[in-house]
This record gives structure tokens, C-alpha cells and sequence, in this order.
């Protein structure tokens, strides 16, 4: 692992070790207005979901203690993390890591402000997330029938019908439900999978009620190539805001691949002009018919917008000639 | 060093590699007239400076034998590499690994279509203004190495936005290290804006000398294994080049820093 700086070792102040690793410090301040944007394209925030007391510990060889797994949340809590994900209630049969999963779910504090999803494969799993105090769970599909099979057990529709029930049962309770997509890069049996079958699934998962949809490079196998195909695919049929990556980094590629993702979504973003959560109309929007067409309007933008940018439309001047056709009223739309 | 691949250890063909590890293969073919092209902004060809046997090796503690750097290079010039830093003139009090410079600049073969360049003192820097003497002075591309890893995509774009302006695209090459495992997002980054030229080393040979047991040098294998996904054209061949970073990693009694070639030698888990 390398020398540990004094500063860690000794339990010093941040201060100490920045004095030591003056490159581990505070983000890079955002350009003066004037300046050229360093960020010109990207994101002014990016949500990172800590996948390693689950996603993590499950793949170590070593079974690591409970009190270890809670302090190492506790400690994540602490951190500005906004979700951490906490343990899987699968049956401990095929997943001994995660046999303690009540009692870290028990055991863990629960900071304000942070969400503690668990992964939850069936229904029964469901249930007892509920009992030992989860307030989030999510759902593992596959892009690949075989890794579904090997994985889980199941055809990928089999499992699709086992998600419902969660989310369902989920729905009610009014606890969210996360989507996971495996295999969206390539399935260690399949080798290529088809951007469209990722969207296909991703589309299942999301209508059915998963608020998020994460994309997983399972084996690390992606670059910033097929990275870039597959969000192609998915982004004509889920929303960009239901969006994640979950890149491994077996073959190195991870944060390119991550830089892709960013880029790629970011770029139908600006192009599409989405964000349309805040219209203000200069005509009265008493019409309901006017309000029904621009509430759906807004929800086929969102899913569309690469479409309509590849079509030469500027988005723009296609929803007021949408607008205008629904309503035979002429209007200017003001978008912020 | 983890499991070798049966075909490396019985030295079977490249085919049966492929079978075990179907994702070490050929670039990804370009995308047919009319269909998007996923590199599209990207240049066609990159030209892949291999700077093991150099840079690599001059941050090894092990000192290795003469015999062993010739075998070394002479593998990496049947990759399909056409650029290889070979060794450093100078004095061997200060740089006790490039002593043998002379034996081994006369020992190699030289395959043609393969440079075969040398350090000689005092010819490194980043600053743009650095650049643009180095260039003025006759240097017919300039090599702009993050010599610690620090750098981000955001600061990467910011130095060649700026050395962009004094010294021509075509004459820009990147050398990032991954000390903070960001060198393949700062070289995409430098891609996405023109520059053809990356310079990486063998089995990412070559720690930082300046953080003790960090990485330093990026893997030439894990910089094809994107450039290839990519569909652009390096003319190297990946299987070659993690046969070479098998040799010399043995003959170091080392682990490669290379994660593509620790995911082809690891028959292991799947995450």
C-alpha cells in the first residue's frame, strides 16, 4: 500500500497532511466570472453513491466483522456522502459477507441529509429490509440472460416479475427504489451486449417505478467508446436525471470511462435545453389543455433530447410549434 | 503474480489467448459510412511513445542487467511500437540504472520504421514558454509530462490550451503519470483536443520518485486497451506488449502496474 503519510498515521489534523499531500485538498475554486470555465460542459454537481460497505465488502475474500462493517459507515456518514449503501438481504447461503445485514442496519447512526439504500432482490428480502429500519431499497437486473441466470438465478423477465412485487410493496410504504442494470458493457459469458438491450431493461426498471437507474460495467471491460454507445441508447428511453454509472475498474478504464458518462450526458443536456421544471408562460396558463401539453412535453423532452437534437430541430423552436399546434395560440415560452 | 494465462505459459497462439480473454482483441472497427462514429472529434491515429526502458526502468530500484534492457527493447520493436526511448546519456553517478547507456544503445536491433530516441540532460519541462524555446530550438515535438500525477482533466485542458498557442498541435505529446490514478482521464482529456502523441511505459514501469510507493508511469497496455475501444488506430499490438511487461516483470520479480494485464492473468472472481 505504500508509506502512509505521518499525517494519517498519527491521527494529525487535515491541516498536517496537506502541509504533506498539498494536492489532497479542496476542489479547484470555479473561475472568476471572465475567465475561461474549466467546467464549461460539465456538471456544477455530481452525486456520488458509496457502494463500498455493500458492493465492496461482498467481493472480499475476508469476512469482515460487524462492528468493523457499522464503523466504517459511521465514518462514511461523516463525510458529505449524501448515499451510502449499507448491505444486501440475500440469503446468507450465497452471500456470507452480507449474513449480518439486520444487524448493521440496526447498528449504524443515521445522519441527516444521508440515504442508507439496501439491496433487496425479492420480495421476502423486502420485507426484512423493512423490519431491521430501511428506508431505501434497490433492485439488481442484468442486461445479459446469462449472467441473470448464473447470478441470480433466473431469466431476466423471471427477475423483472420479482422486481415488481418489491416495488409495488415499495411503492406503497412510499420507500424509493434504486434500479441496478448489470452487464451494461459487456457479460463475462456474453461477452458484447447490445446497447439496446440495456436500454430495454433500464426502460422496464424505470416505468415500473425505480427512481434511478445505475448502469454497471460489471467485469471493467468499457472504454469511453462503448461507454458512450450504450448512454446513447439508454438516454432515448429513461430521463438523463435518472441516470448513473457504476464503473469497475478492472481493466483501468474507470474514470475515463466515468469522464465519458459526464460528458456525454451533460452535452445532451446543454444541446436539448431540458430543464424545463421552471416555464413561465406570457400568456395565462389557466388553459388546462395548455398546462396537460407542456407537462408532457416536458417529460418527452427529457427523454428525447439527443433524438431532437439529431433531427437538426433546435428544441427550442420545436416545442413552441408544439405548443402552438396543441393550443392554436400563438406564445413565447421563457425557459430558465 | 497472479495466474498466467495458459496461452502465455505454453506459448500457444494469440487465437487461443482471444479465447480465454475475449476482451484483449483487435481495435474495435471504425463504424461504417453513416453510422455515428463513436470517435468522432478524436484523432484517427495515436501515436504511442513507449518510454519503459527509460523512464520505466529509471525508477526501478532493481538495477537491471544489460543483457536484460536489449531483450527488452528488441521485444517492444515487434509490437508494432514505432517509438522507443531506449536510454539516458548521462552521468552514471546520478542515474546509477543508465549506466550501461552506450552497451545498450549499441546492443539493440533497429527494426526499421521504429525511433529508437535518447535523453540527453536538461530537455524536460512543461511550461509553455518552456515549450516554445525547446520547439524554436529545433525539437520536433515536445513531450508535456506530469512529472508527479497531480493532474485532472481540468488542469490538463488548461496547460495545452496554453502551449496550444506557441507551439503547433502536431508537435504536442502527453506523458501523464498516475500517481493519483487519473493519467488515462487526463490523456482522453488531451485527445479530445487533437494531441496525437501519448507517451506510456511497459507494465507502467517506473515508480514516482517523489511519493514513495506510488505509481508512477501509466501502463502502455491499459493506454492501448482504450485507444483500441475507441476504434483509433495505434498500430501497436496489445498482446505483444503484454508479453514484453511479462518478461521484464519477471526478470524484476515484480507485479506489473498494469491493470489490464493483471485482469488477463487473474482467471479470478467476477465482480
Amino acid at each position: 500500500m505504500g508509506t502512509v503519510p505521518s499525517a494519517l498515521k498519527h491521527c494529525l489534523s487535515y491541516q498536517h497532511l496537506l502541509k504533506e499531500q498539498p494536492w489532497i485538498g479542496e476542489p479547484v475554486p470555479p473561475p472568476q466570472p471572465g475567465q475561461e470555465s474549466q467546467t464549461s460542459g460539465l456538471p456544477e454537481y455530481i452525486k456520488i453513491v458509496e457502494v463500498g460497505p455493500r458492493d465492496g465488502l461482498q467481493n472480499e475474500k475476508v469476512i469482515v466483522p460487524t462492528d468493523i462493517k457499522i464503523e466504517l459507515i459511521n465514518r462514511l456518514s461523516k463525510t458529505g456522502l449524501s448515499a451510502i449503501e449499507v448491505t444486501s438481504f440475500v440469503s446468507s447461503k450465497w452471500v456470507p459477507q452480507m449474513a449480518d445485514h439486520k444487524e448493521v442496519m440496526r447498528g449504524i447512526e443515521r445522519h441527516p441529509g444521508v440515504r442508507y439504500p439496501v439491496l433487496t432482490p425479492n420480495l421476502q428480502g423486502f420485507h426484512n429490509a423493512i423490519a431491521a429500519g430501511a428506508t431505501e431499497v434497490s433492485v439488481f437486473g442484468a442486461a445479459s440472460e446469462s449472467f441473470s441466470k448464473m447470478n441470480i438465478n433466473c431469466s431476466i423477465e423471471e427477475s423483472i416479475e420479482k422486481f415488481e412485487e418489491v416495488v409495488k410493496s415499495a411503492r406503497n410504504m412510499n420507500i424509493p427504489v434504486r434500479g441496478y442494470v448489470s452487464c451494461a458493457l459487456g457479460c463475462p459469458y456474453e461477452g458484447n451486449i447490445l446497447p439496446a438491450k440495456v436500454a430495454e431493461v433500464s426502460k422496464r426498471l424505470y416505468s415500473m417505478g425505480c427512481y434511478e437507474i445505475s448502469l454497471g460495467d460489471t467485469i471493467g471491460v468499457g472504454t469511453p467508446g462503448s461507454m458512450k454507445r450504450m448512454l446513447e441508447a439508454v438516454m432515448k428511453e429513461i430521463p438523463l436525471s435518472a441516470i448513473a454509472v457504476h464503473c469497475h475498474d478492472t481493466y483501468g478504464q474507470a474514470l475515463a470511462n466515468i469522464l465519458t458518462a459526464i460528458q456525454v450526458l451533460l452535452q445532451c443536456m446543454s444541446e436539448g435545453a431540458v430543464f424545463l421544471a421552471d416555464l413561465n408562460l406570457s400568456r395565462s396558463c389557466q388553459n388546462s389543455l395548455m398546462k396537460q401539453a407542456l407537462h408532457s412535453l416536458s417529460d418527452w423532452l427529457y427523454a428525447s433530447s439527443s433524438l431532437a437534437w439529431s433531427e437538426g430541430k433546435s428544441p427550442v423552436s420545436w416545442i413552441l410549434t408544439q405548443v402552438q399546434d396543441i393550443t392554436s395560440q400563438p406564445v413565447s415560452v421563457v425557459m430558465h
